[in-house]
């Protein structure tokens, strides 16, 4: 069984040009890093593999999850997880809103949902938090609640598009810890894009640099 | 799905059948086939009928004069206004006026405008003590036989609406570093901007203006208001024969319309061609590296202008306000004897029916529209679709082509068809204008959606749906029903298509208000027109005060 996320033979492709090709494997709980200046195709390849490439690209190769191929599936049928470094809280919606948006809809009663609500944002330190407007919270807190509704719809992969570059000095390790040790924790396999050594030495993973 | 796919197409053709059809519904008659009528051969003698009308020569020049000069009046003041303040305080004042400004109805300001202008106005009555006037002056100034002041109701009408358009284009323009460059260099602020930042503009404003262009040389409800009467300008005349209970007269009628649409072609053409010879000269102007650095009487005369039109509009609807409350008020007399809500009680009840169908139309009209929009900017959305300049050129069309050259051979389609004077009709031609302006307000801020939001949802495992409902509408709620109050106010303001289509038995604010015209009862418009005014503003306001409400705690959509 290939646990793990798998990019089997990846090649990106632009008007026959190649932008960007790479095999790589990660597996549960680890992390890989790309590192690469802008203009590498570093958010190309994560648009590749959350399925959401725009049509003038060409893409080969697969993306397997666990084994299963998921080249050709939709964003929302991947169950990948995606973090940016702005959080993008959804700005109508309040704290818990945005949470329950991540939490599958298989969770019924509405007081049960509240119940797992109420307790993620426990686990991140945001206890009463759940009627909060998301634009009133601190960079950390925003950035700890986008990780929370990710962890909540139930990912097989993390992907974090620079996710930590916003924050400042101090919170920025903390979060970064937090990230990774949720991670390992519920065994997924994230792939971390960045141009940022410090962040790479954190995590701790395998490193691939792509040419500009 | 396959149905999202489609939206584009099936809005092209809910936008563009009717025009064509009305097109080809004008061309027969107007060649002598009206089978209704039993005319089933052929022939010129509509259009001798119509060459034999004495008063011809006085109608074309009529609509080609006030329509190109209250075009280039509005483009040449808008164009002022922007060079020589930009940027300024004055400016930003001016900006806050243009949506209230273009929210009032064409008719409603035109009544106001006459109000002002009357020789028994507020300016006359202003001006009676200097001269000595103890009667109203024997002028003729309102309909005036040159068009002058249908000219000028045009102009305060047009205007912001070419300026709403030109700032819609310019922040993509970066005119504030173009300026910033010329005026280093020892430009002038409005020269600087004229060699800078319009030949660049007028591109992004042309559509505008040649809509512009062609309504004002076809508009009915304001030349019925402000225009002359004998002869009237050619769509009016139009309407007449269109309107006779003669109806052998709907033949001429066929024709004339069918000229107005030569004309407002003829003059695109003319005004094509004035757009080369501007451009040839003013690279010439350019290139003579001229500073036109002492440019404050430009400035001046903008701002002045500028404010002037505001004004007019403004205080002629206060002028409607205060007639519709006056007891006696004699001539040179500023204010009325006496206030009373006597004109109210009276005429109020009246126009609840009116207001309740103008209500209804609108709503329907824009629901419909916003419908096909949001399903046409979603398909973009969704399948990449890229659109073209051709596509913008197809939403303009219903704005370019008048409406006096197909609404009557759609209303001949529609009486043939038995759907005319039905609810439903007036609604469908009203879509027609509806969707144009609501594309036009809705698509850049629909396009502006950051996608990561989408992106980021459908990670977390919503379905394209999913995200439509959830995220995306509510995100950009504010937009949305901003389209949607422009919507109504068009369809508000519809005067034509309601008459023609609801054959006089559909009866909205507006064809009340427009009705008034003829008469002197100055105290009934005062109620109809406000009436007409409070319809198409109300939802304006309401856009303004849902999204507030609703995100009164997201601190993020505030200034969304």
């Amino acid at each position: 069984m290939a646990e793990g996320l798998r990019l089997e033979n990846l090649a990106i492709t632009l008007d026959g040009q190649t932008m960007m090709a790479l095999d790589a494997r990660v597996a549960p709980g680890e992390v890989l890093t790309v590192m690469g200046p802008s203009g590498s195709g570093k958010s190309t390849l994560l648009a590749a593999i959350t399925g959401a490439l725009d049509p003038a690209f060409r893409l080969s190769g697969r993306v397997l999850l666990d084994g299963e191929d998921v080249t050709h599936l939709p964003t929302e049928r991947r169950r990948i997880g995606i973090l940016f470094q702005d959080e993008l809280l959804f700005p109508h919606l309040s704290v818990g809103g945005n949470l329950a948006f991540g939490l599958p809809p298989s969770m019924r009663g509405r007081a049960a949902r509240r119940a797992r609500i109420d307790a993620a944002l426990t686990e991140i330190g945001l206890e009463g938090f759940a009627n909060r407007d998301p634009a009133t919270l601190s960079g950390g807190q925003k950035a700890r609640v986008a990780l929370m509704r990710s962890l909540l719809a139930e990912p097989r992969a993390l992907l974090l598009d620079e996710p930590f570059s916003r924050l400042d000095a101090a919170r920025r390790g903390q979060i970064r810890e937090l990230v990774f040790a949720r991670a390992k924790a519920q065994r997924l396999p994230v792939l971390l894009v960045t141009h940022d050594r410090e962040d790479a030495s954190a995590a701790g993973g395998g490193v691939i640099e792509l040419g500009a | 799905m396959s149905l999202l796919r489609r939206a584009p197409a099936l809005t092209l053709l809910v936008m563009l059948g009717p025009v064509f059809a009305g097109l080809a519904g004008t061309l027969l008659p107007a060649f002598g086939i009206l089978p209704a009528l039993g005319r089933v051969e052929p022939g010129l003698m509509p259009f001798s009928e119509l060459a034999a009308w004495p008063g011809l020569p006085r109608a074309v020049a009529l609509s080609l004069g006030t329509g190109l000069g209250a075009t280039l009046l509005a483009l040449a003041l808008t164009v002022l206004i922007c060079a020589g303040w930009q940027g300024t305080r004055s400016f930003r004042w001016l900006e806050r006026a243009l949506s209230p400004l273009l929210s009032v109805p064409h008719a409603a300001a035109a009544f106001g405008l006459a109000f002002l202008i009357a020789p028994s106005g507020w300016i006359a009555r202003a001006l009676a003590p200097l001269l000595g006037w103890e009667r109203p002056p024997d002028l003729l100034i309102l309909q005036d036989p040159w068009g002058l002041s249908l000219t000028a109701g045009l102009v305060v009408k047009e205007m912001p609406f070419l300026l709403l358009m030109t700032l819609a284009a310019l922040p993509a323009l970066r005119p504030g570093q173009s300026l910033a460059t010329a005026r280093s260099l020892g430009y002038g602020r409005s020269a600087g901007w004229l060699k800078t930042v319009f030949p660049r503009l007028y591109p992004q404003i042309r559509l505008p203006v040649y809509a512009v262009l062609a309504f004002s040389m076809s508009v009915v409800d304001v030349a019925m208001i402000l225009g002359p009467n004998t002869p009237p300008t050619l769509a009016v005349q139009v309407l007449r024969w269109m309107n006779d209970p003669d109806l052998a007269l709907r033949l001429r009628g066929a024709a004339g319309a069918l000229l107005q649409l030569a004309l407002t072609l003829a003059a695109l053409g003319i005004w094509r061609l004035g757009e080369i010879a501007v451009a040839r000269m003013g690279r010439a102007w350019i290139e003579t590296g001229a500073r036109g650095s002492h440019d404050a009487p430009v400035r001046a005369l903008a701002i002045g202008a500028g404010a002037l039109s505001a004004l007019a509009i403004l205080l002629g609807l206060v002028a409607l306000g205060v007639w519709s409350v006056a007891a006696f008020w004699g001539f040179p007399a500023m204010l009325p004897d006496a206030f009373t809500a006597k004109s109210w009680m009276k005429q109020g009840p009246q126009l609840l029916a009116p207001a309740g169908d103008t209500a209804l139309i609108a709503l329907i009209a824009t629901g419909v529209a916003l419908a096909l929009v949001l399903a046409c900017l979603e398909a973009e959305h969704r399948f990449g679709l890229r659109p073209s300049a051709r596509a913008l050129w197809l939403l303009y069309l219903p704005l370019i082509v008048p409406q006096i050259a197909f609404l009557p051979g759609l209303q001949i389609l529609a009486l043939v068809s038995g759907i005319d004077g039905t609810l439903a009709a007036v609604i469908a031609a009203h879509v027609i204008f509806v969707l144009p302006y609501v594309f036009l307000s809705l698509a850049d801020p629909y396009r502006g959606w950051d996608r990561r939001n989408a992106l980021v949802g459908h990670a977390l495992g919503a379905s394209a749906a999913r995200v439509f409902w959830r995220l995306r509408l509510p995100m950009l709620l504010r937009p949305v029903l901003t389209a949607a109050a422009v919507g109504c106010a068009v369809s508000v303001g519809q005067f034509l298509p309601t008459l023609l289509l609801g054959g006089g038995r559909v009866q909205t604010l507006t064809t009340e208000a427009v009705a008034l015209a003829s008469g002197g009862a100055r105290r009934v418009i005062g109620v109809t027109a406000l009436a007409q005014t409070a319809a198409a503003f109300l939802p304006f306001a309401l856009a303004l005060l849902v999204p507030a409400l609703v995100w009164r705690n997201r601190k993020g959509l505030r200034h969304g």
